[in-house]
């Protein structure tokens, strides 16, 4: 015999009928039954496999204190694993599989394994599998371990919402506590939210005949608008999942099957937890038989789903709160079993079929068990409360010392109704709490240690009694190594049904008392939650947004092949078709007339006040004061340490105003230094600083045509060399805008850099692609310009340089040795490491004739194959169609670098030839750049 | 008393309940005095004690946990064990630890199933696969194994990562260590106190260190929660809270703690067979032998001693997870949990003399202390018996801050900070 | 999410904050001979306190650098100060 559906009673629908299906067979339910109360309620008992030894499993729960039915299930087009039966609401259509078992939970061919447990026990594999090797066992023992199988597609539209919410009160649990304490603050004024995880609130309310005259579902009908009425707010289907630092409180709200929960972040100036209490089990010979269930869930199957779980139950209760869950049961021809000093043992296989007590059998079809009520207060500990042990009750309960967080209710060990619902009233006044009534006490059995046959204490884990003792034996005594080594409450219910029975035994096994032994760290998330919950909006583009250009239309339009640059969406190159060759193209028409290039990423930030110069000065490790205004000079920002951080040029406006230029994918940090400094170690009322690089888009113009494009455009401004020569910039304006014009060059051509404001800039733009096409100028990608800018021997930050790189390595080595004011990075630059005689410096590489450019990456080596060392890499390696052979710029130590000197290069394994030579390979005397 | 561990005991104390089992540790008193006193029972205190007596014959040793051992970072990593660092020096290092963990097993007569399934650091865009490229080359260069690989070679490794067209950060390749790969944490933990305690050694467990005992200027002791030890040498390996008897001692450190979180999924039959990491999303993980996935990534930004994080970093990891492997979006977190890192400048660790007498430092791992305890055990048992560096443990001195000679493997990646 | 208090914005989330190290750092005057201990001191020490700290904390959004007074043990935040006001 099993269970069965009682012919009225439950929150369910009868007028509705739900088709699922569980391995394969066809089964029916309705609305408001999940998987586990359907199938019980068609007589199906065994659900499930323990993990170990694969023995057959029933419920033990009614909600998310099972650890034992869990399905894979699909419904349409989703399919979810390791679904728990026992919270996972019945939807038309699930096909439903039990897990780890096969073919299916009640006849699973690993059931054998059961045969070989007493070699199994505790820990067994940390003591074998060593001989030959544990690489020959792991494949096997890891296709064992596990639950459902993950299916492989993912599930696209499987969205998490994600919103922030606050409260003044925070009710956490919908029983006769939650909702009393609801009302009362919601009356007294209080915003408040009361959470429930049950579609439906009322907790266990739902197990008694009635309450005050009125049927459960009217007091709670009554209770439910009542609160709306006071202006609260009601969130069913939400389990309070973790409190984080600051009265922080995650909420997941289920929306079905097919979607995903939203996460709710819910901060709350105060915090009641009505979360109830679940049984503890007893332990006792054979005990995880399906059928051996806990009574609190045996009266809530019968009281909210309208199930019984047996015909015949035995009960063998250890409180004194037993006669109300009995109620529930009507139906069923319970027998009250009391076992004295024995240990009980369940009979039966796949299903309980009797008790035995010493020498007598108690027929029956379910063992109903509890060891007492356990308050649940697994957000108490998230949020740091601490707990004492309850002696009359044998539980552990909050000591409510917290000054935003209470407890009331049966989650505080308070279990009589009448009681629970004073102390409620109570604690949301704030009032003292007042005293019970009732008086609860608990006296579950002793654990019965040495017995021969097993008792369970994990029952997804498959760890017992004995399992315990050999811990203790071994001296895996504390919480933490007992849990550790057995396992014992690690399973997907993190130890809800084992923890207490496991100290229980462990404190029995030390000679201490439970509280002595302790009791191990809740932690997030209550129940086990799907990803997607934490992922909400940080998908696709949102994971991590691109900075995106005003010209971005333009380049589209032009063709471009638009990639991430650092931090932006760039035009790599302008075309389809290979996109090396398109590359070596445009850095030729660079050289050859002309390209027009967008610039805007390019930083610009100014820096304004009376105490801007010196400022400046010390950011900078060149010196910067001497710089007139309408000039521009290159340099170097170092880090404390005296590490190169970025390069850029900073040009002068007048006096007291600077603009940095610096590169395009630190602008974000270079901004934050100068704050840092300014704000701490200066005087930020004498020192501006302002990030304007969205502000000024930036159009470049570059190449031996430049000048004729630039004139075009009409800008009001003597473009000359002699008006206008090389590290200057002019103000001029363009169609009635201003229009900032510097002169300075990444490619060692030509360059004018002119930026405009924002509404400007595609016109343009545009003007001057008409200028230039005429000349045989078009736009260019960065691809393009990384090898030009390689042809004239320019460092790109964070590629030719690394995070040791100082400027005396890359050849700046004045300020180093003569500046004499403080700048950031000075004494850093003095180190016993900086001032090595074999640090690494930039360089030039060329190859052998007829040589392919060498590999980015690569390594200067020396050495025999044993005792290879490495003095370096290739940083930038390209074909350079300008000069028609490879360049390579590289970081070599000085030993190595001296022009001329051949190098040994290693790649992936394979060799290669190459000779130091200056960085700069195009135009060395820079008559084309100061043209 | 059945001592050792093997299949054939196994069997043999199966028949008979397994009542013969010797204890793993002794639970014994602490003495008055020791040669070497280390405070510390996680991974690399239990290492050191094991290497003192075994390497070095040092046996009159005590380690000396404030709580239970292994309880610590230890028992709260990601377990992933590897060796693919940049610089000659860190790859020494890792690298003696992951030839120590190759043999740990059946050195501690104790399965720590060191599991080489290899690792994968992804890498989403030219640049980075260049970066990937400079890498393997120092690593195949300074003696450990590396491979360039291109994206069939990872989708045939984990085809569950996201080789979508619409990835955020489509995949280019990786650096794969096949050397690399996971080991049971709390295993390592055990075997190294028990292997220690067999060979003499004494565990002592719940016993905090209240102060250093200093007589002329040299550390001749501690004071405890469980009387005064007195000391010939004293070994901190205490992770998270170096600072704490930092500021007992009056000695500096270079060092800030954080909260590095981890994370565990329900378990599920296998999904991968290697350990992957992608730098660009921020997220890595593995599968457990158990079948959990273990995910790891970025630490709480915020100085602390709190041992938990919050949802900020929570969302942020496991964002990442989802983006590099779509389908573990339905995928449920089982549990999530944190250690306290000690971060230092150059996240390379801090190994040698404290500046003050007689105390000496194994500390500074940050968020790669696993992998390095057998390494740092063993180079800081030297430093514990002779009083000088091996020469793998010489760079790591704490001396380097004033040289300047840090061995910043963030740095190696082109990002300086 | 914690919440920290910007002098200038008030509380806001714990996502617009960068923490940018412990406050009472004096940077040595580099125009005169500053030792490599002394350096190293100033770039490398924390205090790193176990419980009530004093750090320099910025508010990415306003751009702010701000002292904020926290216990780093418990997390709990205690107040902040500007720095332009901060005596030290």
């Amino acid at each position: 015999m099993s269970g069965s559906r009682l012919p009225s009673g439950g929150l369910i629908d009868r007028g509705r009928t739900l088709s699922f299906t569980f391995d394969g067979k066809a089964y029916t339910g309705h609305p408001g039954d999940t998987l586990a109360s359907a199938l019980l309620a068609n007589g199906v008992r065994v659900m499930g496999r323990s993990f170990k030894y694969h023995r057959p499993r029933g419920v033990w729960g009614a909600w998310f204190d099972d650890p034992n039915a869990i399905f894979n299930i699909r419904l349409g087009d989703v399919a979810r694993p390791n679904c728990p039966a026992a919270t996972t609401l019945l939807e038309d259509g699930m096909e439903a599989r039990s897990v780890n078992a096969f073919p299916n939970a009640g006849f699973d061919i690993k059931g054998g394994l059961d045969l070989f447990h007493r070699f199994l026990s505790a820990g067994f594999y940390y003591k074998m599998f060593m001989w030959p090797d544990w690489h020959l066992f792991e494949p096997a023992i890891r296709k064992m371990a596990g639950l459902g199988a993950l299916e492989g597609a993912p599930l696209d539209g499987f969205h998490a919402d994600q919103r922030h919410d606050a409260c003044d009160l925070l009710v956490v649990g919908g029983g006769a506590a939650g909702l009393q304490a609801a009302l009362s603050a919601a009356r007294a004024g209080q915003d408040v939210v009361l959470v429930d995880d049950h579609p439906e609130l009322g907790g266990s309310l739902y197990q008694l005949a009635e309450i005050d005259g009125q049927t459960p579902s009217d007091w709670v009908a009554t209770m439910h608008a009542a609160i709306i009425e006071a202006d609260g707010r009601i969130l069913t289907g939400a389990t309070a999942f973790g409190v984080y630092d600051h009265q922080m409180i995650g909420l997941a709200q289920e929306r079905g099957f097919t979607r995903a929960p939203a996460l709710i972040r819910m901060r709350a100036r105060r915090c009641i937890l009505a979360t109830g209490a679940l049984d503890r089990p007893a332990t006792f010979a054979m005990n995880d038989r399906p059928g051996v269930m806990s009574l609190n869930a045996a009266a809530e199957f019968a009281g909210r789903y309208g199930v019984l779980v047996g015909q015949t139950p035995a009960v063998l209760a250890h409180h004194s709160m037993v006669q109300a869950q009995l109620a529930a049961l009507t139906g069923s021809e319970t027998q009250m079993i009391d076992a004295g000093t024995k240990t009980p043992e369940a009979l039966g296989r796949k299903s309980v079929t009797g008790l035995r007590v010493g020498s007598q059998t108690h027929i029956c079809d379910a063992v109903l068990n509890s060891a007492g009520l356990m308050p649940i207060v697994h957000l108490w500990r998230h949020a740091g409360g601490k707990l004492t042990w309850d002696e009359a009750a044998q539980a552990f309960v909050p000591d409510n010392a917290l000054d935003w967080m209470q407890a009331v209710g049966a989650a505080n060990g308070t279990f009589d109704l009448d009681d629970a619902l004073a102390e409620a009233e109570a604690v949301a006044l704030g009032a003292d709490r007042p005293a019970r009534n009732v008086q609860y006490t608990a006296n579950p059995p002793q654990p019965a240690l040495g017995s021969k046959k097993r008792q369970w204490i994990d029952y997804q884990h498959d760890v017992t009694l004995k399992d315990i003792e050999l811990a203790a034996r071994e001296n895996y005594v504390s919480v933490e190594h007992l849990k550790r080594y057995t396992t014992l409450g690690m399973a997907s219910d993190q130890g809800k049904t084992s923890n207490v029975a496991g100290l229980s035994a462990m404190a029995r096994l030390q000679g201490k008392e439970i509280p002595e032994v302790g009791t191990t760290t809740f932690r997030p998330p209550f129940v086990p939650l799907p990803m997607e919950l934490y992922r909400g909006h940080h998908r696709g583009a949102q994971f991590h947004p691109l900075k995106r250009l005003p010209l971005e239309p333009e380049h589209r339009a032009a063709g471009a092949a638009l990639g991430e640059y650092g931090g932006w969406l760039r035009p790599g190159w302008y075309g389809t078709g290979d996109p090396h060759d398109i590359a070596q193209s445009e850095a030729l028409m660079a050289r050859h007339s002309a390209a027009i290039f967008d610039g805007s990423p390019l930083g610009k930030i100014e820096v304004m006040g009376p105490d801007a110069e010196a400022f400046v000065n010390f950011i900078y490790y060149n010196t910067i004061k001497t710089l007139k205004p309408g000039a521009i000079r290159y340099g170097f920002m170092l880090t404390e340490g005296g590490v190169v951080y970025d390069d850029g040029v900073i040009a002068r406006m007048g006096a007291n105003r600077f603009v940095i230029s610096c590169s395009s994918s630190h602008v974000d940090g270079v901004n934050a230094m100068l704050e840092a400094w300014r704000q701490d170690g200066h005087d930020p009322e004498r020192t501006l600083v302002h990030d304007t690089t969205a502000n000024w888009p930036t159009v470049t113009v570059t190449g031996p045509m430049a000048r004729q494009i630039v004139a075009a455009l009409d800008l009001g401004v003597d473009l000359s060399a002699q008006a206008f020569p090389h590290m200057q910039w002019r103000d001029g304006w363009f169609q009635g805008a201003l229009a900032r014009i510097s002169r300075v060059s990444f490619t060692g051509d030509v360059s004018f850099e002119i930026s405009v404001p924002v509404h400007k800039v595609t016109a343009l733009w545009q003007a001057a692609l008409a200028s230039g096409a005429p000349l045989g100028a078009g736009p260019m990608g960065v691809e393009a310009l990384s090898i030009l800018r390689a042809e004239k021997g320019y460092l790109i930050i964070g590629k030719d340089t690394d995070g040791e790189t100082m400027p005396h390595d890359l050849g700046f080595t004045v300020p180093r040795l003569k500046k004499s004011s403080a700048f950031v990075g000075d004494r850093g630059l003095h180190t016993e490491n900086a001032n090595r005689d074999n640090r690494r410096r930039l360089v030039g590489l060329s190859v052998p004739k007829g040589a392919d450019p060498l590999p980015t990456g690569a390594h200067v080596v020396s050495g025999p194959a044993t005792a290879r060392r490495s003095h370096g890499y290739v940083t930038s390696s390209y074909h350079s169609p300008n000069l028609d052979r490879p360049i390579a710029l590289g970081l070599v130590e000085a030993s190595q670098a001296e022009t001329g000197t051949k190098l040994e290069i290693q790649h992936l394994g394979a060799g290669y030839q190459a000779t130091v030579c200056a960085p700069c390979a195009f135009d060395p005397e820079g008559e084309r750049l100061h043209a | 008393m059945t001592d050792r561990y093997s299949a054939f005991n196994v069997l043999r104390e199966g028949l008979r309940g397994h009542k013969g089992w010797r204890p793993a540790w002794r639970m014994p008193e602490p003495q008055p005095e020791y040669d070497v006193v280390i405070i510390g029972g996680g991974g690399h205190g239990l290492a050191t004690a094991y290497y003192l007596a075994k390497t070095h014959g040092v046996t009159r040793v005590a380690v000396l946990e404030k709580g239970w051992l292994g309880g610590g970072n230890t028992g709260r990593n990601t377990t992933v064990i590897r060796s693919n660092y940049f610089y000659p020096e860190s790859v020494a290092l890792y690298d003696l630890s992951v030839k120590l963990y190759e043999g740990l097993s059946r050195d501690l007569n104790y399965n720590v199933m060191f599991s080489q399934r290899g690792m994968l650091v992804l890498t989403h865009s030219e640049p980075e696969q260049e970066m990937a490229a400079r890498l393997v080359n120092a690593m195949q260069i300074n003696g450990t194994d590396a491979e360039l690989y291109g994206p069939e070679d990872v989708r045939k490794k984990a085809p569950l990562l996201n080789f979508r067209e619409d990835a955020r950060f489509p995949i280019h390749g990786a650096v794969w260590q096949g050397r690399s790969g996971t080991g049971r944490h709390d295993a390592v933990a055990w075997g190294y106190a028990r292997a220690a305690d067999r060979l003499g050694v004494d565990i002592i467990q719940n016993c905090e260190v209240t102060d250093f005992l200093i007589e002329g200027g040299v550390c001749k002791g501690v004071e405890t929660t469980r009387g005064t030890i007195r000391a010939g040498r004293i070994g901190a390996a205490v992770a998270g809270h170096s600072s704490v008897l930092a500021g007992m001692a009056g000695y500096p450190l270079p060092i800030q703690s954080y909260a590095l979180q981890a994370f565990v999924s329900e378990p599920m039959k296998p999904v991968i067979d290697t350990v992957a990491f992608s730098p660009a999303c921020g997220t890595y993980f593995s599968q457990s032998d158990k079948g959990g996935l273990v995910i790891g990534g970025g630490l709480d930004r915020v100085p602390s001693y709190a041992q938990r994080g919050n949802l900020p970093v929570q969302e942020a990891v496991l964002s990442g997870l989802i983006e590099f492997a779509p389908v573990l979006s339905k995928v449920k977190l089982l549990r999530h949990w944190a250690g306290i890192v000690d971060v230092t400048p150059d996240s390379s660790p801090v190994l040698g003399p404290s500046g003050v007498k007689g105390i000496y430092l194994n500390c500074g791992w940050g968020t790669g202390g696993f992998k390095a305890i057998p390494a740092g055990g063993y180079l800081f048992a030297h430093i514990l018996a002779t009083g000088q560096h091996h020469e793998i443990s010489a760079p790591f001195d704490p001396a380097r801050f004033v040289t300047g000679r840090l061995i910043d493997e963030g740095a190696a990646s082109g990002i300086a900070h | 999410m914690q919440r920290f208090p910007c002098p200038f914005c008030g509380l806001r989330d714990e996502r617009e904050f960068h923490f940018a190290g412990p406050a009472g750092k004096v940077r040595p005057d580099t125009t005169k001979a500053v030792s490599a201990e002394d350096w190293a001191d100033y770039l490398y020490t924390q205090p790193n306190a176990k419980g009530v700290v004093r750090e320099v904390w910025v508010h990415t959004t306003c751009q702010e650098y701000f002292v904020m007074e926290r216990n780093s043990a418990t997390m709990e935040v205690l107040g902040s100060t500007a720095l332009r006001k901060d005596a030290s």
